[in-house]
């Protein structure tokens, strides 16, 4: 346990000293407070508009962001190490390489977990203090559950980023894969679902796409923040959001898109020579 | 009590065969010298006792424990390792760096400050280590290897990028740890100076084992020409009549020449029946040219494959060349 918390505090410090944290969590913040104050811009009005609008706006901006910010905080985690010559000197101490991923598991987790908690919770504070009419309550447990899901959404990237990181052996390469796999997930993925079923006009199990969409962790996250409002929303998420999935079958789907990669990552890295 | 003990041990990556049959053994305080060019097999041998690579064949042990199996990390706890090239993060200064380090072996904090001191980098211990010379990273590396007081001490080419008073620190250091029965494998192409404290050598070329053995057994091996140094007045030729060998005169005002080990006594002998001599020294030939001389039997080997390669492929060419034009499809 102390090997695991060792690597836990050296993540985060580096996180902290090569300005990560500072710089996502200036991020969140302004990306969440902008879209509090200025979302409502385009049908012209400036202010804080609901809490729903509020959260709806700032998830659809987060499944780009955050995978994206995700992906860039570890690709490097295990190759970066190998290339640098210091993953040789660790497993040369009392430290398995399933301790090592976990510590940097919950090294980087705990990074996101700062920068989404202080970035999105300082929105979520100014909008309390500066908006009026708003039921605390309710902006604490939107915002409580957005900032959760966010968490997830971030922590399994992460770990997608480890199965490309202990999969190569160039850092170069893990970088191309991990923007290949945000493009994937971000955009490619529900374009095609959407295309197909455009395409065939519905003819091929339309009922099924839904299910689809918890394929991809972006997805699960706007359906989490969706369903909370009982938001319906447009194309494949309105189809999906009428389902009635419940909140805790998507956290525990979320949960899936974590638990496979890291089991994933942790296989390849026991196989990666040193 | 043997602390290391390799066992004809093999090691293939494929179809390549890196380590042939490799016999070892390192006991408790003693210092190895592991020698051999680049691709020998020297990091290879470190990371099979380290138990980042298991045995093709053979047996490998360590602390009489196979260094691959999960028992022995609690036995790592005793190690010290020193990679070729140490890296650490950039971002973290000097003394977060080895806390780190201290913090995996359950090492107190305050054993990192004395350990910085130790090896001379107080002054920039607060620094980032982007900032670290290569020297300095290499200190920090040697302070990270002793975290523990170590009973196994593994150093993959520790003096490169150390000057010499760093480079003579550290053999201080060892001979220290060796007092206190740490066993120590140094790893160096550097040899100049390894003589003096490494109790055995290993020389490695091609994964093969070409000497094993204290310098002294190495030198009654070789029968390598001890060098006799001297200073005095004499004449010169007469006396290099007298002694039947060439001696050389330095701008020193030195002389010297070169005996074989059956002739030494004698030489020295006659040496010191010289009315003039002032003063004589004896230096037995150095780690440098045992080195040579084990390695020249392979050297003369690879030169006769090559030539031998070069010669094929010369026939080869002046046989197709003429018949390149009718084969078509055939591999140029």
């Amino acid at each position: 346990m102390n090997s695991i918390l060792a690597v836990v505090e050296k993540e985060f410090k580096d996180g902290l000293r090569n300005r990560w944290l500072i710089a996502i969590t200036m991020i969140f913040c302004l990306m969440a407070s902008g879209i509090s104050w200025f979302g409502s811009a385009n049908v012209g009005t400036v202010g804080f508009s609901s809490i729903a609008n509020t959260i709806m706006s700032l998830s659809s901006l987060n499944v780009f962001l955050l995978p994206l910010i995700a992906l860039l905080l570890s690709y490097n985690a295990i190759v970066g190490e190998d290339e640098d010559g210091t993953l040789l000197l660790l497993l040369t101490y009392p430290l398995t390489k399933g301790q090592l991923l976990l510590g940097k598991l919950l090294g980087h987790s705990l990074i996101l977990a700062v920068a989404t908690l202080v970035g999105f919770g300082s929105a979520a504070l100014m909008i309390a203090l500066f908006a009026d009419n708003v039921d605390l309550m309710q902006l604490l447990s939107a915002f409580g559950l957005f900032i959760l899901s966010a968490n997830f959404l971030g922590t399994s990237f992460v770990c997608m980023a480890y199965v490309i990181s202990s999969w190569v052996s160039e850092k170069s390469k893990a970088a191309g894969i991990a923007l290949i796999l945000w493009f994937f997930f971000v955009l490619i993925y529900d374009m095609s679902l959407l295309g197909i079923l455009v395409a065939t006009k519905g003819q091929v199990h339309a009922q099924v796409f839904p299910y689809l969409l918890l394929l991809n962790p972006t997805d699960i996250f706007r359906l989490i923040n969706l369903l909370s409002f009982e938001g319906t929303g447009s194309g494949l998420l309105g189809m999906a959001s009428q389902l009635h999935f419940s909140l805790y079958g998507l956290f525990f789907s979320l949960t899936l898109w974590i638990l496979l990669p890291l089991l994933l990552a942790y296989y390849r890295f026991s196989k990666r020579p040193i | 009590m043997n602390i290391v003990e390799l066992h004809q041990v093999k090691k293939d990556f494929g179809t390549l065969s890196v380590i042939k049959s490799l016999d070892l053994t390192l006991e408790q305080g003693q210092i190895l010298g592991f020698f051999g060019h680049n691709g020998a097999g020297k990091t290879t041998t470190m990371k099979m006792i380290l138990g980042l690579h298991q045995a093709t064949s053979g047996q490998v042990k360590v602390f009489n424990h196979d260094p691959c199996s999960s028992q022995f990390n609690a036995y790592r706890y005793q190690l010290g390792f020193l990679p070729e090239n140490v890296s650490f993060y950039p971002q973290l200064t000097g003394l977060e760096v080895l806390q780190f380090f201290a913090k995996l072996k359950q090492v107190p904090k305050q054993h990192c400050v004395e350990l910085i001191e130790q090896v001379g980098l107080t002054h920039a211990c607060q620094r980032r280590v982007k900032n670290y010379s290569k020297g300095m990273k290499q200190r920090l590396g040697l302070a990270q290897a002793l975290l523990t007081e170590p009973s196994l001490l593994l150093l993959d080419e520790p003096t490169v990028g150390l000057d010499p008073i760093a480079t003579h620190e550290l053999y201080q250091i060892l001979k220290t740890l060796k007092n206190k029965g740490c066993s120590v494998i140094l790893c160096s192409h550097i040899l100049a100076g390894v003589e003096k404290i490494i109790d055995k050598a290993a020389i490695l070329a091609q994964g093969e084992l070409q000497a094993y053995g204290s310098i002294n057994e190495l030198r009654k091996q070789q029968h390598l020409p001890t060098q006799i140094k001297f200073k005095g007045y004499f004449n010169i030729e007469q006396l290099a009549q007298k002694l039947e060998v060439n001696i050389q005169t330095h701008q020193t005002g030195e002389f010297s020449f070169e005996t074989e080990p059956s002739l030494k006594l004698q030489h020295l002998k006659i040496l010191q029946s010289q009315l003039g001599l002032t003063d004589f020294d004896t230096e037995p030939p150095s780690l440098d040219a045992l080195y040579k001389k084990f390695m020249e039997p392979k050297e003369t080997e690879n030169a006769h494959l090559e030539q031998q390669t070069t010669k094929y492929q010369t026939t080869d060419d002046s046989v197709d060349l003429p018949q390149s034009s009718t084969m078509k499809g055939a591999k140029p």
